[in-house]
């Protein structure tokens, strides 16, 4: 009945250690639950956007604003950690430890370069004094990648406290329901992320 | 037994502060809702006595506006939604046969920032103003340039953070119904209540959202200066109406279905028999849900979306009478050919059905488009909504308070006080309201402080408020019956309503902390029912006794919410000058705002390190306390 | 079960009887119950209708409670249990069937008026054409095709279509003449709504704000007279004439000076605030001081002259939250108001 410590746990690992106890298999369901909500949460939040995307005031609009490659590159970067976060999910079901933290270690890299790309881009924007007043535009804009942003944010900061638990407490039943939704988390933040490429950046560059 | 009570057991307030236990947070719900329900009840008497006669000065314009918003935003997320939380909290697990919740945790969590959102809200009236543009809070009558206090703000952030509760609270009610049902429970096994909670859970899932982003969008117009709803900037505040309903028309059927719920257990325990028609009245309860997202631009139809939506959204409105009226007439023919006891809850369920059915109605007649331009924002719609959430819910309510009552509390509510409850409260209510249709019909708009004189609306304006007193008196009665309930023994049997049908009516009341000393095994729907049938006393366990593991008390959830509650405060104020140079530095710089969401996150990553590995209680304990319970 | 035949005949003496109820409920120029032109006569039918067929389904379900309620109570010393029946097939799809049908009867009748009632007139050479703006608290009302603006008063023709464009100079407000047609909501620009009504017989209608739109948002009231066709023509002249200016030029001057600013009184004058041209021969002052002598209708009546003062002295006390600095704060004395007020009173267009 005792909870397992660390020590004992990495080696008696269940083949599915983040579905192992009830908490784990309800902090999973109860994540695709949460996931369910973040999906109309920034459903609506594109459903704004396209109803404000040329409404431009004075301000400049999509086509003149945005720049591809460096959002391209983005994309590329974020897809990239998606498949590194997929890598870390199949060590943790090979109950390897440390390549696991690796693999997490890469995303949060990844992540943290994705981050500094869109910092680089918003300040650049604001430089050109194109801010959140500007237009009903641009407060959709801002406040649409910016909460995609605050996401990646958050998930970057998540994912590190983990991989410092898994070096503290080791893979267990505990740490492994905790990799595994933080990579649903994260793959989550990348498809909304590739909604935002299309309709934000493709759809704004090439419609207009 | 190494890890078994090394966990701290807290007495007094922080047993309170620090409770996982969904017992205990029912009473939180049920505790900080009737507060609320309170305040939203004083200012609906202020707002009555305003109208009890044409050109009355009692309050002014501005004191009214701010009155109507207060009372309606605080019934609908502050009063009711929280009672409805009290029971499912307090019955669900017993239901479905859990000994907890899926996620205790966060089941205090959702209490703790529901709670102090809603004090966030209502502090308004005490600094900067109570926001005046309405529950649904229009732009642009809501943007800084026409409402000039933070009222709106508090509205904003207030409720996003109550609405965070709410939203966790659905989550983990999801969660819980779906995994932890006791052996045999079926989903065709669970108990109506159970059902529509769940149903009820999973509109909160995918409607709040919306109104988070909602509330975001108007908060950064007013605070950061957006533009999603300013004109002269490209906005659009028919954008502001669309993202509301959208939220809007779920939360009303999030706020009914339980009632139904609650309904179908009192119905059917007190006629002795089995709910009519069991698998419709599912199909119907997640019929209406569906239904529930796909008519939200009925509010709108004077919006001027065109006669093809209105047409569209008439149409899918009226459908929903259909399946409200397969539950109407199912609760009818459990009656019939049963044996019908008039105790309390079953009197407020039994007016509950004609009542409801006369709101029912008038929402078909909304429905109808053409026809709403005359009903639209006049009493009538005022009429309707009322008896819907009031004769509706909070009958439903009522009913499901007292039925449960002693189930909570170990002590039966006096039958006696509850019957003059209960023709108070019904009698006022219907002379408060009734009126009110035909106030509207003749030309009286809502949200109106007072009216000119021969309109003809004086008498029955009169007539309304004499009857929301009456309802005033009913509640008081209530709260006498439980003051004097809470003075007698605790010695509610654990079926004291001895027709009980279901789990929750095994075990004793109230209930231990661990609810079942063994998890019963299910055969059938009304599983305790079918046990007497078969001669049992007992359900039979599914399990041998063991030791029970429990989840240590916290109070994480509560600094995380008090943390939200300075966050939000410090963005409230960002732009204000206090006169005072530090109250400025610290507030405009973000300072405020930052060290309340440290607090947030800062408990968040507390909990993420530290493993809660809980504590157990061992079979030698569980027999002392079966004694004691 | 009744035949539909049957059922048909037993409701047709309760549609008449609830037409007889209702048509006796409230102000013939307020009420919704009392239609005065086609737009409000089609609704007040769906509105009998949709009653109708509620009143019958709550006969049905009202009396099968009683009954129910009635005859099943527990007697005492009844303790054999019931039998536990689990439902019934046939029953749930007739209380499907029936809610359906009943449904539809009323989603034909709603259909056919969403469509006519969002009939556009705005082209249509014979329809009056009217710019509704709606501002915080008062309604101007201006004529496209003559020219002419008017506050507060909608003067319309009997018996012709009257094509409105309903937009707002501010906050969302809702258009309503209950008697004459439902409420449209006035948006802000890129959302203008278009709506239609028209009166059957001569008359002043009271008309009202529907959506709440700040403190005296249940003051901003307004009318609508229908006059004949050619008083209508004879009131769109007057309007036209050049303005009347006070006689006393001293008074002349504080009221370019001070009021002409926002008002405006034929053609001199700023559009920011309710159009004064003709205001002695209107029917209220700010909308809510009824004068006398007007339509006649009941109501505290005062002379023109008394509720402009009563105006003019402290608008704040009238109507709290609007928009009109207090002419006393703008230096105007005791006897200037009383002179404006004179001229005003006295400024009546004959039609």
């Amino acid at each position: 009945m005792t909870t397992p410590h660390a020590e004992q746990a990495t080696n008696v690992l269940p083949h599915e250690p983040e579905k192992a106890t009830l908490e784990g298999r309800n902090k999973v369901l109860g994540f695709w639950l949460f996931l369910g909500g973040e999906a109309v949460l920034f459903g609506t939040l594109f459903a704004t956007f396209l109803t404000l995307r040329n409404q431009v005031a004075d301000g400049p609009s999509a086509s003149e604003l945005f720049s591809l490659p460096i959002t391209a590159a983005a994309t590329f970067i974020l897809l990239v950690s998606s498949l590194t976060s997929v890598f870390a999910v199949q060590a943790l079901h090979r109950g390897n430890r440390s390549s696991l933290a690796k693999w997490l270690g890469i995303t949060v890299l990844l992540g943290l370069a994705f981050l500094v790309l869109e910092i680089y881009e918003f300040t650049e924007y604001m430089h050109e004094g194109y801010s959140m007043t500007t237009s009903a535009f641009s407060s959709a804009f801002y406040t649409l990648v910016g909460f995609h942003g605050a996401h990646v944010l958050f998930g970057i900061l998540w994912i590190s406290v983990i991989i410092g638990q898994l070096y503290k407490k080791g893979l267990t039943v505990v740490t492994a329901p905790k990799v595994y939704v933080s990579a649903m988390y994260w793959h989550f933040i990348d498809v909304v992320w590739v909604f935002i490429f299309t309709v934000v950046y493709l759809l704004g560059k090439v419609v207009g | 037994m190494a890890h078994a009570h090394t966990v701290k057991r807290h007495k007094g307030l922080m047993d309170w502060l620090t409770t996982v236990d969904h017992k205990k947070i029912a009473i939180l719900y049920l505790v900080a809702g009737a507060l609320f329900f309170g305040i939203g009840g004083i200012e609906a008497l202020l707002i009555r006595v305003q109208l009890a006669k044409p050109m009355n000065d009692f309050v002014t314009a501005q004191q009214f506006n701010e009155l109507i918003t207060m009372h309606g935003t605080t019934m609908i997320f502050l009063g009711v939604m929280p009672i409805i939380f009290a029971l499912m909290n307090a019955v669900i697990p017993l239901q479905i046969g859990a000994r907890d919740v899926a996620f205790p945790f966060l089941n205090s969590l959702g209490f703790w920032t529901f709670l102090f959102g809603g004090l966030l809200l209502n502090l308004s009236w005490f600094i900067g103003g109570a926001p005046d543009a309405g529950w649904t809070s229009y732009t642009p009558l809501s943007s800084t340039e026409y409402s000039l206090t933070h009222g709106v703000d508090f509205y904003t952030i207030g409720l996003q953070i109550a609405g965070l509760g709410t939203l966790i609270g659905g989550i983990n009610f999801l969660a819980t119904i779906i995994t932890m049902r006791a052996p045999g429970m079926s989903y065709m096994r669970m108990p109506m209540f159970t059902w529509t909670s769940f149903v009820t859970s999973a509109m909160i899932l995918f409607a709040f959202p919306a109104v988070t982003v909602g509330l975001v969008l108007l908060t950064f117009d007013r605070i950061l200066g957006a533009n999603f709803f300013n004109v002269s900037a490209g906005g659009n505040p028919v954008l502001w109406q669309h993202i509301f309903w959208i939220f809007g028309h779920p939360e009303v059927y999030i706020l009914i279905l339980p009632a139904f719920g609650m309904i179908s257990e009192v119905v059917s325990t007190f006629s002795r028999k089995r709910l009519f028609g069991y698998s419709s009245m599912v199909f119907a309860t997640i019929l209406i849900a569906f239904l529930g997202f796909m008519v939200w631009a009925h509010h709108m139809f004077t919006t001027g979306l065109g006669p093809v939506a209105n047409a569209l959204f008439s149409i899918a409105t009226m459908l929903i009478a259909v399946p409200t009226g397969i539950k109407i007439f199912n609760w009818l023919f459990t009656m019939w050919g049963g044996q019908i006891r008039f105790t309390t809850p079953n009197l407020f369920a039994v007016g509950f059905i004609p009542t409801f059915v006369m709101g029912g109605v008038t929402g078909v007649m909304l429905a109808s488009a053409p026809a709403d331009y005359q009903y639209h924002d006049t009493y009538f719609v005022v009429a309707h909504f009322h008896y819907v959430i009031v004769g509706g819910l909070v009958l439903g309510l009522f009913a499901g308070l007292h039925y449960w009552w002693p189930k909570m509390f170990g002590r039966m509510l006096s039958e006696k006080l509850g019957k003059l409850e209960f023709w108070t409260f019904i009698i006022g209510f219907h002379m408060t309201f009734f009126v009110q249709h035909f106030l509207g019909l003749i030309g009286m708009q809502r949200r109106v402080f007072t009216y000119l004189p021969n309109q003809g609306f004086d008498l029955m304006n009169l007539i309304s408020t004499i009857g929301a007193f009456l309802m005033g008196v009913g509640v008081i009665v209530f709260l006498i019956n439980i003051g004097i309930t809470a003075a007698k023994p605790r010695n509610a049997s654990n079926d004291p309503w001895e027709d009980g049908r279901t789990l929750e009516w095994t075990i004793p009341s109230p209930p231990p902390e661990y609810n079942f000393k063994q998890i019963p095994l299910v055969r059938g729907l009304d599983a305790f029912w079918k046990e007497k049938m078969a001669g049992n006393k007992e359900m039979t366990p599914a399990e041998p006794v063991g030791s029970i593991h429990m989840p240590s008390p916290t109070i994480l959830p509560f600094i995380m919410s008090v943390g939200l509650f300075i966050a939000g405060l410090g963005f409230m104020f960002t732009s204000d000058d206090f006169g005072n140079s530090f109250m400025n530095f610290i507030f405009s710089n973000y300072i405020v705002t930052g060290i309340g969401l440290a607090i947030t996150f800062g408990s968040m990553l507390v909990r993420s390190l530290y493993d809660d590995h809980g504590w157990h209680i061992e079979p030698s304990e569980l027999n002392e306390k079966g004694v004691k319970a | 079960m009744m035949k539909p035949g049957k059922a048909f005949k037993r409701l047709v003496p309760l549609f008449l009887g609830i037409s007889l109820l209702l048509s006796a409920c409230g102000r013939e120029d307020l009420s919704a119950l009392r239609p005065q032109g086609p737009v409000a006569e089609g609704q007040f039918g769906l509105i009998k209708l949709a009653i109708s067929i509620m009143i019958g389904v709550m006969v049905v379900v009202f009396g099968i409670a009683a009954y129910v309620l009635i005859r099943f109570r527990r007697k005492p010393g009844q303790n054999e249990v019931p039998k536990q029946v689990e439902g019934s097939f046939k029953l749930e799809v007739l209380w499907t069937a029936i809610p359906l049908v009943l449904v539809l009867i009323l989603a034909v009748p709603t259909v056919q008026k969403v469509f006519a009632f969002g009939e556009d007139y705005s082209k249509d050479k014979n329809a009056v054409k009217v710019n509704v703006t709606s501002h915080l608290f008062w309604w101007e009302f201006s004529y496209p095709d003559y020219g002419v603006t008017t506050a507060q008063d909608l003067i319309i023709p009997t018996g012709k279509k009257i094509a409105l464009q309903l937009r707002t100079a501010d906050v969302l407000h809702s258009f309503w003449v209950p008697s004459l047609a439902g409420k449209t909501d006035t948006n802000t620009d890129g959302t203008v709504n278009k709506a239609w009504l028209e009166a059957s017989k001569e008359g002043v209608y009271l008309g009202k704000c529907a959506e709440l739109c700040g403190p005296s948002h249940a003051f901003m009231e307004f009318k609508v007279k229908a006059v004949s066709e050619d008083s209508f023509k004879k009131w769109i002249e007057a309007m036209k004439a050049p303005a009347v200016l006070p006689e006393d030029p001293a008074v002349a001057e504080v009221f370019k000076s001070q009021c002409l600013t926002c008002h405006a009184v034929g053609d001199q004058g700023g559009p920011a605030a309710p159009n004064l041209t003709g205001i002695g021969s209107r029917e209220s002052v700010a909308s809510i001081l009824l004068n006398e002598g007007a339509s006649g209708k009941p109501g505290d009546r005062k002379p023109v002259k008394d509720n402009l003062v009563e105006w003019l002295e402290d608008p704040q006390a009238v109507k709290p939250g609007n928009k009109m600095p207090a002419p006393k704060d703008l230096g105007l004395t005791d006897d200037q108001i009383e002179a404006i007020a004179q001229y005003l009173a006295d400024y009546k267009l004959s039609y």
